[in-house]
């Protein structure tokens, strides 16, 4: 690893901060309302939307809620065991959890239907098939995309019976406020940096760092569980790499929606 | 019991009293606030061999809520804590070993993530464990004014409209961890950091000032 270093480049040919190649497929899931399939590299996350009726909260009447949960199952690296998720999986899952709260990509206000009695619940699930690193950002876009994908169909509330009644037939999308992106870095002795690392890279640095911002340059989660410290300067670095990333890959999941509108 | 009176970052009453506890290798409770939270440490001990690591030492955190079971909250948690604490512990003097630290709410009025790190840092030294260099924990809260609050209660935090955590190295004084919640531009961040590293310096005078005190007690 120390060769590589010197030479400014990384064991895949990459620079120091170059992505892996991202490839996005969405709607691959044609039973769930809304699904997208990532690529970044060798990892692969695939996340389905499941939309379910439910009773909104008596604390929050007026708010659906949005339920996030990542898998990682022993299918995708030799690290994960079967059983209960582990604590890697736990913490993406709060962290997902923490960015849709954040970024307020979905107003919890627009999932309602009818103020106290009936509301959305939108269970997105996030798997892992391919484990190869930088699962975080993999998971964000894919729940982006998914989201954007997302149809809900009509549903009334039958007056006599007070009976939802839905119409599958009428269809809509959800609204999306705000398009949050992560970029993840690993750092090597409190001086290099690298974006999007690989699985042998990550397990190789000596702390990670993830931002995420959206499209008017906010930052909604600076996620740095621990590990050596970074200086000032190197975090501006980050921050500037991961607004420039945010940009390519709301292009990048415009243009492939596009395309399936289009393919229709 | 030490308390710490703030001029220009206004950091609550803090307290903390360390080897309280008999089982554990190490203990402490922090106070700051009304928030309270207990820690213990044990170790280094025999390793389970499934989670044995062959050049240093198996750091675990466990977070017991006050009612309940631990939920995903406190794992990420956990997380957070534990890569702390290995970046500043020398692991790598106790191979094959494990070390536990445990940590227990009392009471939780904001705040709770930065106190879990100051009661941690203080457990880790009353256990006597080498380390590179101490760390604090720091909780700002901007709220809907733009101001930045340091050391937030419950409903100061809950009024915010971003909410960051920070631990902080004794040695330079740079970020170790950051975890955050709420959206903020990049110049609130960097002010949060600055403030934050103010504070901590408040945090590491206030360390100095309670071990200094409890040893020329004891001698």
């Amino acid at each position: 690893m120390f060769h590589f270093q010197k030479e400014n480049c990384r064991p895949d040919g990459r620079e120091l901060s170059e992505f892996r190649t991202t490839t996005l497929n969405i709607g691959s899931i044609s039973t769930a309302n809304g699904s997208a399939l990532v690529k970044l590299g060798n990892t692969t996350i695939i996340c389905g939307i499941k939309a379910e009726l439910a009773n909104p909260t008596v604390e929050a009447p007026g708010k659906g809620y949005i339920v996030p949960n990542v898998d990682l199952p022993p299918l995708c690296s030799s690290r994960f065991r079967p059983g209960p998720p582990g604590e890697q999986a736990q913490a993406a899952s709060q962290f997902i959890a923490d960015v849709i709260e954040s970024s307020e990509l979905i107003k919890a206000e627009d999932l309602c239907i009818e103020r106290g009695k009936l509301c959305w619940v939108l269970y997105c699930d996030i798997m892992c098939l391919d484990y190869d690193g930088n699962i975080l950002d993999a998971c964000i876009i894919a729940l982006l995309a998914a989201l954007k994908n997302t149809q809900l169909p009509e549903v009334t509330i039958n007056k006599e019976t007070c009976a939802p009644e839905v119409n599958s037939e009428k269809r809509r999308g959800l609204t999306i406020h705000k398009h949050p992106v992560g970029a993840s870095f690993c750092v090597f002795d409190d001086s290099i940096l690298i974006v999007d690392p690989t699985a042998e890279e990550e397990s190789l640095s000596t702390a990670q760092l993830t931002v995420v911002t959206d499209e008017a340059d906010r930052l909604c989660s600076l996620h740095k569980p621990g590990g050596t410290p970074l200086s000032g300067e190197k975090l501006q670095e980050c921050i500037s790499r991961a607004t420039t990333r945010q940009r390519e890959i709301q292009k990048l999941i415009d243009k492939v929606i596009c395309s399936v509108k289009t393919e229709k | 019991m030490e308390v710490c009176e703030s001029s220009k970052v206004s950091l609550r009453e803090f307290g903390c009293e360390q080897n309280l506890l008999s089982r554990p290798d190490g203990s402490a409770s922090f106070v700051q606030g009304d928030t309270s939270v207990m820690a213990g440490v044990y170790g280094p001990a025999e390793v389970k061999v499934s989670k044995e690591i062959y050049d240093r030492a198996t750091l675990e955190v466990l977070i017991q809520p006050k009612v309940g079971l631990p939920t995903v909250r406190e794992r990420s948690q956990e997380q957070c804590i534990r890569e702390t604490c290995e970046a500043s512990l020398l692991l790598s003097l106790h191979p094959r070993s494990s070390l536990t630290l445990v940590l227990q709410v009392l009471h939780d009025d904001g705040s709770l993530l930065s106190c879990f790190l100051n009661a941690a840092c203080m457990a880790l030294m009353d256990a006597g464990l080498p380390m590179s260099c101490l760390f604090c924990g720091v909780t700002c809260a901007i709220n809907t004014d733009g101001q930045i609050i340091t050391d937030p209660t419950a409903a100061q935090e809950k009024e915010s409209r971003a909410l960051m955590t920070f631990a902080i190295d004794c040695a330079k004084r740079r970020v170790l961890m950051s975890s955050t919640k709420g959206s903020f531009s990049v110049h609130e961040l960097q002010q949060c950091i600055a403030v934050s590293q103010k504070a901590s310096e408040k945090i590491f005078q206030f360390y100095r000032d309670s071990v200094r005190r409890r040893y020329s007690k004891n001698l």
